[in-house]
């Protein structure tokens, strides 16, 4: 009996593995030009190659990443100006960690702190829209999250190497991976009225605010405001009925 | 490596790590809260839609509404797929092929 359950379990935990490294491949593919222009921002920096690929090792925050390389490369060297940018631009990841505090709250703590390390928005992506399609699974998110960390370090390997050898990765389009694979994600989402306002709602606050603010502000007040609206319209609806 | 590189990255390292467990260390504690639970429900949503719209209709930092912005063709064309096949690869490979078509012309 407890055999058969175990096998049932090692089946399920194979094919969970699976669907994982399925889903993540087109995302990691539209992580790596991201990583390349990191490792060739980090040359055109004056950065050492392991300067650059110890950011990507311990930070693993893309945008950020590439602002605090900038700075330097612009010669502020104050580490607090610096490491306060990365921590506004990283803001964001505050909801994210809400949104999936749920699910992760009775999971072993430090199982919490090495998830919590690899929470980008890619792995977030992922993670979310496998909890509503079947349902969370820590596995899913650890193999998502680690197989997007390689490809990070790897890809910034990449870019230090090939660097001055290669044009602007970015300027291929492979980065259309990354939007294209999350409208995969969000359209089943649109699945009632109340989803598609909400998605309204981040679409014209979100380009509002890139437009105004800097950095990933648009993304942190775009979800704000269009979550708020949400949980209010869906109040509103249940005291209808 | 430079010592004061060193620091940043440490530094760095630090407050992008609060960002990612702060939230969860403290609902360890507390719970999440029930006004909390409904405004979280939505967003997925919202992030989603932050992240995908902005990289279509500012690829370049400016808003570009027309022909010439491959990123909004080829996302129009990639939400199509997605909606009729709901296939990842499907929605990659139309996307990329018309970002790829719409290099050449």
């Amino acid at each position: 009996m407890q055999q058969s359950n175990l096998l049932f379990g090692k089946e399920q935990l194979a094919e969970e593995t699976w669907t994982a490294l399925r889903d993540c491949t087109p995302v990691m593919l539209g992580v790596v030009p991201f990583g390349i222009t990191c490792g060739i921002m980090g040359l055109t920096a004056k950065m050492s190659g392991v300067e650059t690929i110890s950011m990507s090792v311990f930070v693993f925050a893309g945008a950020s990443q590439f602002i605090g390389i900038t700075m330097l490369g612009a010669g502020i060297t104050g580490s607090g100006m610096i490491i306060l940018t990365t921590l506004l631009v990283n803001m964001r990841h505050l909801i994210m960690g809400s949104s999936l505090s749920p699910y992760m709250i009775e999971l072993p703590f430090p199982l919490q702190a090495i998830l919590s390390f690899f929470l980008t928005d890619e792995a977030y992506a992922l993670t979310i829209s496998r909890i509503h399609k079947a349902k969370y699974s820590v596995l899913y998110q650890l193999t998502v999250s680690t197989m997007l960390y390689l490809v990070w370090i790897l890809a910034t390997a990449a870019g230090v190497v090939l660097g001055s050898y290669i044009s602007d990765p970015l300027t291929w389009g492979l980065d259309f991976a990354m939007p294209a694979t999350f409208l995969v994600l969000l359209i089943p989402l649109l699945a009632n009225r109340i989803s598609l306002i909400v998605f309204g709602a981040a679409a014209v606050v979100s380009v509002l605010a890139a437009l105004n603010l800097p950095g990933k502000w648009y993304i942190i007040i775009a979800c704000l405001t269009a979550s708020l609206i949400g949980g209010l319209l869906e109040g509103d609806s249940k005291h209808a009925q | 490596m430079r010592s004061e590189v060193l620091y940043i990255i440490i530094g760095m390292a630090l407050v992008t790590y609060f960002t990612r467990i702060g939230a969860l260390a403290l609902f360890r504690f507390t719970g999440v809260p029930t006004w909390l639970n409904r405004w979280l429900k939505y967003v997925p949503i919202a992030i989603l839609t932050s992240l995908i719209i902005p990289s279509l209709l500012l690829p370049k930092g400016h808003l570009d509404i027309s022909l010439n912005n491959h990123y909004l063709i080829a996302g129009i064309v990639a939400a199509f797929v997605a909606y009729k096949s709901r296939n990842i690869i499907a929605t990659l490979g139309f996307g990329m092929s018309v970002m790829f078509l719409l290099k050449l012309l």
